[in-house]
């Protein structure tokens, strides 16, 4: 698979077209320069299961601002343009993913440099057709595993390509002040059965939880906090005067969550 | 013939499935293996009879509506009277079943998402009588709507969570119960009011709604010696239609479902997903929905609460892509003439959603002869309804609201 990326790994994600499609891009870049492995890019939609409300109110934000799938794996192709190089993995629904069609879905992503899919709402069950495009199309589906999936995870961790992206307690994205005490032997349970890099995600917010996690898993995938960042700085990153101080602001915040995995490891 | 639906992945033909996070895989699987024992267990059968016979009040009647087939001249018109039913509607049948379910599972608290409040009312029903807790999620604008259905709710100890995104309605309220589902779905059980969502609540839901039509269809047979020509029921989600078509399916019945057309089905403003929408996915369902060509999910209409859903169960969707069922629409419009002449002709009034089927039912049975019959799935009465009808008369004041045929 050509999603070749060595741990640990920073996995920062951030909507799509929130707030506007010129400003991800800059965004993504600083994500870069930031220390990020792969770059998350989230596919606003209407109605998100997976989601809490941060994530939620920014895809809103992009919807309203006119932002679909195509243009979102079109914006991808955009970001290869202007220098980001890292991989980047498409986060969507399911449904627009029907709409489109399936294997014109992976043909603009294959043309647009995407580097792997995920998608929240697809369980490993239903996930056969589009399995077999993936492999095609040589664009690795990435696969979860949540707290609850217990005997799945050996079938689901098998299958895995890319990385396996294990949500890390019960709930939707959002950011939690404390991770469950047994999201350890969960991970640890997980890699025991993952051929590829294991990152965790879902609630992982302060360089703290970052340090703790690197200890037990590949990675830590940050959604929301850096969403509720970019909430924050929105006006300031569509003033033109303004973008470049903002975008910086975003990229500190995004590396101090980094850093972290960048310090030696204690005890791995 | 139909096939035997749904199969072991949930699929109704094309339709169905589970398009879930992978947190609630677990989930739906316990519940499925429960659910497949507590249907092959007799004791539970009994005791779901029991409590619809002792406190719910089944049998409903079988209502044959003389003054309204008189005043139509055509097919002979018999109610199913769903509104007789303790809470005032069909969806008391499903919440008993899925409480007793919960129950068997060791859960005692519940989930609920509420439209139109009657599904939520039930719910919170269901939890008094069983000692169990219960949080309601309701949009807005539809707490708005039915101010007495929310007051019902917390009179019966449940608690009510007001949805604010989308159109917050009941396809918000619907995201807004499976988002706190999955946070607390260790210890809580999800009880979904129609035959909507993931694998296994639309064979779930339409088990213990099937009493409709298990019931109507030996009324039936007893009072006419016959089975009925045409069975009408509304369409939001659909588990009023389900539970009535469902022992006809296999017999010589004309079915027909009614979506709410709203302003009219070559408006936006409407809820006929059948009739207008595409094949996609939503609320863990394939299924037929109102979506714009992004794959995102538009906002229904209806002046019915509880018609006002953007998707529909997936055996509907099944049914109507091998042609068994016939789904039309009605209008608000329509729907409200229908409501005030079953309710001057009858003395009956209809919840806005059965107003829908009350008003393809009159349409057809005026053309049909007078030796034929209509059976209408009355699936609730109108208490509920009265203020939302008190403002869309008073809207149209200076009419005659007497005089609608």
């Amino acid at each position: 698979m050509p999603l070749s990326v060595n741990p640990p790994l920073f996995i920062p994600f951030i909507v799509a077209g929130d707030p506007t499609p010129a400003v991800t891009i800059d965004l993504a870049l600083a994500l870069e320069e930031a220390g990020a492995d792969i770059l998350e890019l989230g596919v606003p939609y209407s109605d998100p299961l997976a989601d809490g409300p941060t994530i939620q109110r920014a895809a809103a934000r992009a919807l309203d601002g006119g932002m679909t799938l195509p243009k979102a794996i079109q914006l991808i192709g955009e970001m290869r343009k202007k220098g980001v190089n890292i991989p980047i993995i498409l986060f969507t629904y399911y449904n627009p993913v029907l709409q489109l069609g399936e294997e014109s879905f992976f043909a603009l992503a294959q043309e647009n440099g995407a580097d792997g899919v995920l998608i929240p709402d697809l369980p490993f069950e239903e996930s056969g057709p589009l399995r077999e495009l993936s492999e095609r199309f040589d664009i690795p589906l990435i696969s979860l595993v949540a707290p609850t999936s217990k005997q799945r995870i050996e079938r689901i961790a098998s299958a895995a390509q890319g990385f396996l992206y294990c949500v890390s307690s019960l709930g939707v994205t959002g950011v939690r002040e404390t991770l469950p005490e047994t999201l350890g032997d969960f991970l640890r349970e997980v890699k025991r059965h993952s051929r590829v890099p294991v990152a965790v995600g879902f609630g992982v917010s302060a360089p703290e939880q970052v340090a703790m996690l690197k200890e037990v898993c590949d990675g830590v995938v940050v959604g929301s906090a850096l969403v509720q960042k970019v909430e924050q700085l929105a006006p300031r990153l569509q003033a033109l005067d303004e973008r470049g101080a903002a975008v910086a602001e975003f990229a500190a915040y995004a590396r101090s969550l980094a850093a972290p995995l960048r310090e030696p490891c204690s005890s791995r | 013939m139909i096939e035997h639906v749904p199969n072991e992945y949930g699929r109704f033909g094309d339709f169905g499935g589970k398009f879930v996070p992978e947190t609630l895989m677990l989930p739906l699987e316990e519940i499925e293996a429960e659910l497949d024992k507590a249907l092959a267990d007799e004791s539970f059968k009994q005791e779901y009879i029991r409590i619809l016979q002792h406190y719910s009040g089944r049998p409903t009647p079988l209502t044959f509506a003389s003054n309204l087939t008189q005043r139509l001249g055509g097919a002979k018109i018999y109610l199913k009277r769903e509104d007789l039913n303790h809470t005032g509607a069909h969806k008391i049948n499903n919440a008993i079943g899925q409480a007793l379910l919960a129950k068997r599972m060791g859960k005692k608290k519940l989930i609920a998402e509420t439209g139109a409040g009657q599904h939520g009312v039930a719910a919170a029903t269901v939890a008094a009588h069983f000692g169990m807790d219960c949080i309601v999620f309701m949009g807005e604008e539809d707490m708005k709507r039915q101010e007495l259905n929310v007051f019902r709710m917390k009179l019966l100890g449940a608690e009510v969570v007001p949805v604010s995104s989308g159109n917050r309605t009941l396809k918000d309220a619907t995201n807004e119960a499976i988002r706190y589902w999955v946070a607390h779905c260790d210890d809580h059980f999800y009880m979904i009011g129609s035959v909507v969502g993931p694998h296994p609540y639309p064979k779930m839901v339409r088990e213990f709604q099937r009493v409709i039509g298990d019931e109507a269809k030996e009324q039936f047979l007893a009072r006419e010696g016959k089975l009925p020509d045409v069975i009408v029921a509304c369409v939001g989600g659909g588990s009023n239609a389900i539970g009535m078509f469902y022992p006809f399916l296999q017999d010589d019945v004309r079915l027909v479902g009614v979506e709410a057309a709203g302003k009219g089905i070559d408006t936006p403003h409407h809820a006929a997903t059948i009739t207008k929408g595409t094949k996609g996915v939503i609320h863990g369902a394939m299924t037929y929905l109102l979506q714009d060509e992004y794959g995102q999910i538009l906002e229904p209409y209806s002046i019915s609460a509880g018609l006002d859903y953007p998707g529909v169960g997936p055996e509907h969707a099944y049914l109507a892509s091998i042609g068994r069922v016939c789904y039309e629409s009605a209008t608000d419009e329509e729907a409200i003439a229908a409501f005030q002449l079953l309710a001057q002709t009858e003395g009956i009034i209809p919840a806005i959603e059965s107003a829908h089927a009350v008003a393809k039912a009159v349409e057809l049975a005026r053309r049909m002869p007078t030796d034929e019959t209509v059976l209408i799935c009355l699936s609730g009465r109108g208490d509920k309804d009265v203020q939302t009808m008190m403002r869309y008369l008073g809207a149209k004041e200076g009419e005659d609201i007497a005089a609608v045929r």
